[in-house]
């Protein structure tokens, strides 16, 4: 797993059937990737409802969210529409898990449960590897991001 | 870790005294089944166990999720600038099935507040301030969800069940 100092390897991921987001594209922001197992499983589901709470919060911290999972881009499409999400989900989809194991996250067909804050030089700032089964909320985010802006 | 900051204090709402041994933090939603599960387990020990512990209650609004969850926790604040935030609280969670704004000034109304101060509460927004600056502290504390507990400054990781079992004899 990529760790605080590493570079955050670039990558292109469909955020919906008709739209990519490309890493290097939002330098000059933080961005907070939130890789987790798969749409719809209970813990999930509280873990990105709760970032969709949190989304003007993270404004204020310059930084943008973007969740990740091996799901497809129409699965990731009900999900946020039921779930209400006003962030991007990103399809690890083709090749599957390609960018999960990129940051080193990828295990048994699945992305883990892994947050990464990456600063506005696109250098990975503080990750972590929750527990599979635990929402690991969002005060270690919010942490992250307010080294970021202190140093 | 997943430790309450900040602490309580005179700020917040509390039942119980101030010196108990066990102090319960909870943070909730007033939408949400689970919190209203919680209120009504909550409501026993306060029966049952009265002086033993100190409850204390901060919003945790899931706004995205739930569509009157921020409009109730500003009810309830309103309330408490009549001095009635606790009889709001149960209040909107006896009727929480029901729960949209007509409810919120049915209950004042019931509540027999000063329906125009209430009003103007709602709106004021040093109230909102207040709710968020809970939820900002919720996150801070690492709260995951509601409800979420923490027992003298700890978020507690099981059943929050199991509580009354720390409490002193």
């Amino acid at each position: 797993m990529l760790q605080k100092g590493d570079k955050a390897p670039d990558f292109t991921l469909s955020a919906t059937p008709e739209r990519s987001v490309t890493l290097s594209n939002l330098r000059g922001k933080n961005v907070i990737l939130a890789f987790y197992p798969a749409d719809w499983s209970p813990v999930c589901s509280d873990q990105m409802t709760l970032y969709n709470e949190m989304l003007k919060y993270f404004e204020k911290y310059n930084a943008e969210l973007l969740g990740i999972s091996v799901d497809g881009a129409w699965c990731h499409k009900a999900f946020a529409k039921v779930r209400q999400l006003n962030f991007d989900l990103l399809s690890d989809f083709e090749p599957k898990g390609e960018v999960s194991r990129l940051y080193g996250v990828y295990d048994n067909g699945i992305s883990q449960r892994a947050l990464f804050v990456i600063d506005a030089n696109g250098i990975i700032q503080w990750s972590y590897l929750s527990p599979i089964g635990e929402n690991p909320g969002a005060d270690g985010i919010i942490k992250a991001l307010e080294d970021i802006k202190s140093n | 870790m997943a430790t309450l900051t900040p602490a309580v204090s005179s700020q917040d709402h509390t039942l119980g005294p101030k010196d108990a041994a066990i102090e319960i933090v909870e943070y909730g939603d007033f939408q949400c089944p689970f919190c209203r599960e919680a209120y009504y387990i909550i409501k026993q020990w306060l029966d049952e166990y009265e002086n033993r512990f100190r409850f204390v209650f901060r919003h945790f609004p899931l706004t995205e999720a739930h569509e009157y969850a921020l409009d109730a926790a500003l009810s309830a604040e309103a309330a408490g600038r009549q001095n009635r935030f606790w009889d709001m609280h149960d209040a909107i969670y006896d009727d929480q099935p029901a729960l949209n704004d007509g409810l919120l000034v049915r209950l004042a109304k019931t509540l027999d507040l000063d329906l125009h101060k209430f009003s103007e509460d709602v709106e004021d927004k040093s109230l909102l301030i207040r709710v968020n600056d809970d939820f900002e502290s919720g996150v801070r504390s690492g709260v995951n969800g509601t409800p979420t507990f923490f027992v003298n400054g700890k978020r507690y990781n099981g059943d929050y069940k199991d509580i009354p079992s720390m409490f002193p004899r």
